[in-house]
């Protein structure tokens, strides 16, 4: 294992503002599958719930995403160039995804009419948000396969097709999606005080955290074919164990709390979970960053600019957390049904 | 938009005229479509830098990342305190509320100089050393204080600020010539206006700095912007006119002895660096720079006319609405600055051709290399042409319609505080 430098401390925190990207952007988009699914009597209530609590402000999630794309053309420009030629047909269309959601969304909120115009929005926005983290996740399982570049000679197909189109990165695509769903009506339980709709997010909950478990097996059953590299890491590593039993230790907890109706704990209890499925992938992989071939200390830029680089980010933090802060400070006490939402 | 929004605020709470209020809050819903629109957008452009550009963002990231960085904080810091704004208007006091729009306006600004620092890296590189065709020593911080940042920053920021007040000052003009009593569209004229037309009035001298940086730095895209194909002494100024870039003549163009040795060196003598000096492999295409930079001068120059007219005008204490002239001068204003922001990107953009940076990296060598870019060319185009009209019908929807009777009603109500 390589030692602990600089290239190492932001590689780490390209992986931390990807698992926030998971995280916060994650939930928005599950917050779509939710739309998307809405059903039964207070099918309406549904979606105006999740409206709500959605927001479009909270498009700047994004940022987490933009925050780790810069650090990868900044920190591992090697990385970024290799995964924007070889991925560019997925990370294309989820890209597509996102500028459909977004202002599909934020057309919803305030083309604020009840009229056919605005349905069709919502079912733009519904199905983007399903599209975008399964082409997410695809691009992740790419990656992991250690499929990208192998072939420079070959045909379009070969090299701009077959690396991403498996099983495989179809699998883990699946696994992203039901995580966020998970996230998403976890999320939702705390955001309405209406019990009958709080149940309806439960349930959901409850569901899609056991869909969770099937993925992640899935994932892991086809990576023996397609990702040796990365299933060698999750069950061979000195922490493997360890992470698994943490892994699963955490869901359990969380349904728990959800059949208990602890919806706060619950709600930190499936951040960690996620974050944890999410860590695996990395840790397994590391110091690699884009199997095969390039890893951390190899695709790192000059010393000077991770220097900085770190600078920036710890300078920034110190602006950014108080604002956050504060942000949160004035709404945290109003749930989203209650907050008037005005201007 | 959102200084518009921080200075109708600001009337409103030291006049209480309710108009104000509502100003500032559909100028705020404004910034906030227009934002999230960024935020989307801009999540594109950080993916499609690599999408379509490998090689140089392989080369320029470590040198470039700096202030695209520093623009990530910046944006953030602006959602942050958007979103207090949008959503806060009763939560805190109106002091705090104020204070959180003003670092909305200077975080939006600070994020739009740091991209444009990052294009004036690729105008005058510095900060590394070229050993064999490689980039090596980068040292991040010189390439942040590259000849051309601050003279484009400037130009830049000046020029969003003149688009987007004269943008809202024009569509207010124009509905006034239908109703010019209407005190919403008046209000809504004058603090436009106070955004556009010191802004207007700033940028020739602006406009003076850079082209100044240009004869510095890109000599061929000065010679490519005047059309000027010959090193002479004491050059005129061309305007207007088809350079033709095979016989290297200019046609049906008006020629001002001295103007551009002028202009380029503040010398009427001074000795102008003509297309010719460079190999033909490295001029930009001619017709297209020259055009759209005499676009973009003559859009600046009416643009600062007619902020010298109003400038009079309200010297005088006249009023501007009664001038129906002046009025319709504005009105034609609207989609101007916009015009001429994007002329001025296609002067520094093609102008910079066959480089995508200046004399270290060919913009042919940078590009992916998959085949079939005309699909996700074409794809984008449409997108952000259907976006584009969605938005604009929106923000008329939103923001610009005159309020109707009922909600002037709730406007009027006791707490002041309008629901929406």
């Amino acid at each position: 294992m390589a030692e602990i430098g600089l290239a190492e401390i932001l590689a780490a925190i390209l992986g931390l503002s990807l698992n926030a990207y998971v995280l916060f952007g994650g939930a928005d988009f599950g917050g779509g599958v939710w739309d998307l699914l809405a059903s039964g009597p207070r099918r309406q209530r549904q979606r105006d719930v999740i409206a709500h609590a959605l927001g479009p402000i909270w498009e700047a999630n994004h940022v987490w995403l933009i925050l780790a794309i810069v650090l990868a053309f900044t920190c591992f420009p090697p990385v970024y160039a290799r995964l924007g030629t070889l991925l560019h047909i997925p990370l294309t269309l989820m890209l597509v995804g996102i500028v459909l959601r977004g202002s599909a969304f934020t057309f919803r909120t305030y083309d604020n009419q009840h009229d056919a115009t605005q349905r069709r929005w919502g079912r733009i926005f519904a199905s983007a948000s399903v599209i975008t983290p399964v082409l997410l996740g695809v691009s992740i399982g790419a990656v992991a396969s250690g499929r990208l570049g192998q072939n420079p000679t070959g045909t379009f197909v070969q090299q701009y097709v077959e690396p991403w189109l498996t099983a495989f990165a179809f699998s883990v695509g699946l696994l992203t999606l039901v995580l966020f769903a998970f996230l998403a009506a976890v999320f939702l339980t705390l955001e309405t005080h209406d019990r009958e709709l709080c149940d309806d997010f439960r349930r959901r909950a409850l569901a899609s955290g056991v869909a969770a478990f099937f993925a992640s097996a899935l994932v892991l059953v086809l990576s023996r074919e397609t990702a040796p590299l990365v299933m060698h890491g999750l069950l061979s590593s000195a922490w493997a164990v360890p992470l698994h039993l943490a892994t699963g230790a955490t869901a359990i907890a969380v349904l728990a709390a959800l059949w208990y109706r602890r919806f706060r704990l619950a709600r930190v209890g499936a951040g960690l979970q996620v974050s944890l499925i999410f860590w695996g992938w990395p840790l397994a992989q590391y110091p690699v960053l884009v199997p095969p071939d390039l890893t951390v200390s190899r695709a790192a830029a000059p010393d000077i600019t991770l220097r900085l680089v770190l600078i920036i980010l710890i300078g920034g933090g110190i602006i950014l957390l108080p604002s956050l802060w504060y942000l949160f400070r004035i709404f945290k006490t109003v749930p989203a049904d209650q907050g008037a939402r005005n201007g | 938009m959102p200084v518009l929004m921080v200075i109708a605020e600001r009337r409103w709470q030291t006049t209480g005229d309710p108009i104000h209020l509502d100003l500032a809050k559909r100028w705020a819903k404004g910034t906030a479509i227009l934002f999230a629109v960024g935020a989307v957008s801009g999540t594109v452009l950080s993916f499609e830098l690599g999408l379509l550009w490998p090689t140089f963002m392989e080369r320029a990231g470590p040198l470039i990342g700096m202030p695209f960085s520093l623009e990530g904080f910046a944006f953030f810091t602006e959602a942050i305190f958007l979103g207090i704004y949008l959503y806060g208007w009763d939560r805190i006091s109106s002091r705090a509320h104020w204070w959180a729009g003003i670092a909305v306006a200077v975080s939006g600004a600070a994020s739009g100089v740091f991209v444009v620092i990052a294009n004036a890296w690729m105008n005058s590189p510095t900060g590394f050393d070229l050993v064999a065709g490689q980039i090596v020593n980068v040292d991040p911080i010189a390439a942040m204080m590259n000849p051309m940042a601050f003279q484009q920053t400037l130009h830049m920021t000046l020029a969003a600020y003149t688009a987007t007040g004269f943008a809202v000052a024009g569509i207010h003009a124009l509905l006034l010539l239908r109703d010019p009593s209407n005190g919403f569209h008046r209000r809504a004229l004058n603090i436009a206006l106070m955004v556009g037309v010191p802004a207007a009035l700033l940028q020739p001298i602006s406009g003076d700095i850079s082209a100044r940086s240009v004869a510095r730095y890109q000599p061929a895209k000065l010679a490519a912007m005047e059309a000027h194909f010959e090193t002479a002494a004491a050059v005129p100024l061309t305007i207007g006119g088809w350079p033709d870039m095979e016989t290297g003549e200019t046609r049906y163009a008006i020629k001002i002895p001295y103007g551009l040795s002028l202009l380029a060196f503040h010398d009427p003598n001074a000795v102008v660096k003509g297309l010719n000096e460079f190999p033909r492999s490295d001029w930009p295409h001619v017709p297209i720079v020259h055009t759209a930079f005499q676009i973009m001068v003559a859009i600046g120059s009416y643009l600062a006319l007619l902020s010298l007219w109003i400038g009079w005008m309200a010297f005088r204490r006249r009023e501007l609405v009664a001038n129906r002239l002046l009025l319709g001068a504005i009105a034609l204003s609207a989609p101007m600055g916009f015009i001429a922001i994007e002329a001025g990107w296609t002067v520094t953009e093609v102008g910079r051709q066959p480089w995508i940076i200046y004399g270290v990296l060919r913009t042919a060598d940078a590009v992916t290399p998959m085949p079939g870019l005309i699909v996700p060319f074409l794809l984008f185009t449409l997108l952000y042409c259907f976006l584009g009209v969605i938005v604009a019908w929106l923000l008329y929807r939103q923001i610009i319609r005159s309020p109707k009777a009922t909600e002037w009603t709730r406007i009027y109500s006791p707490t002041g505080a309008r629901r929406g």
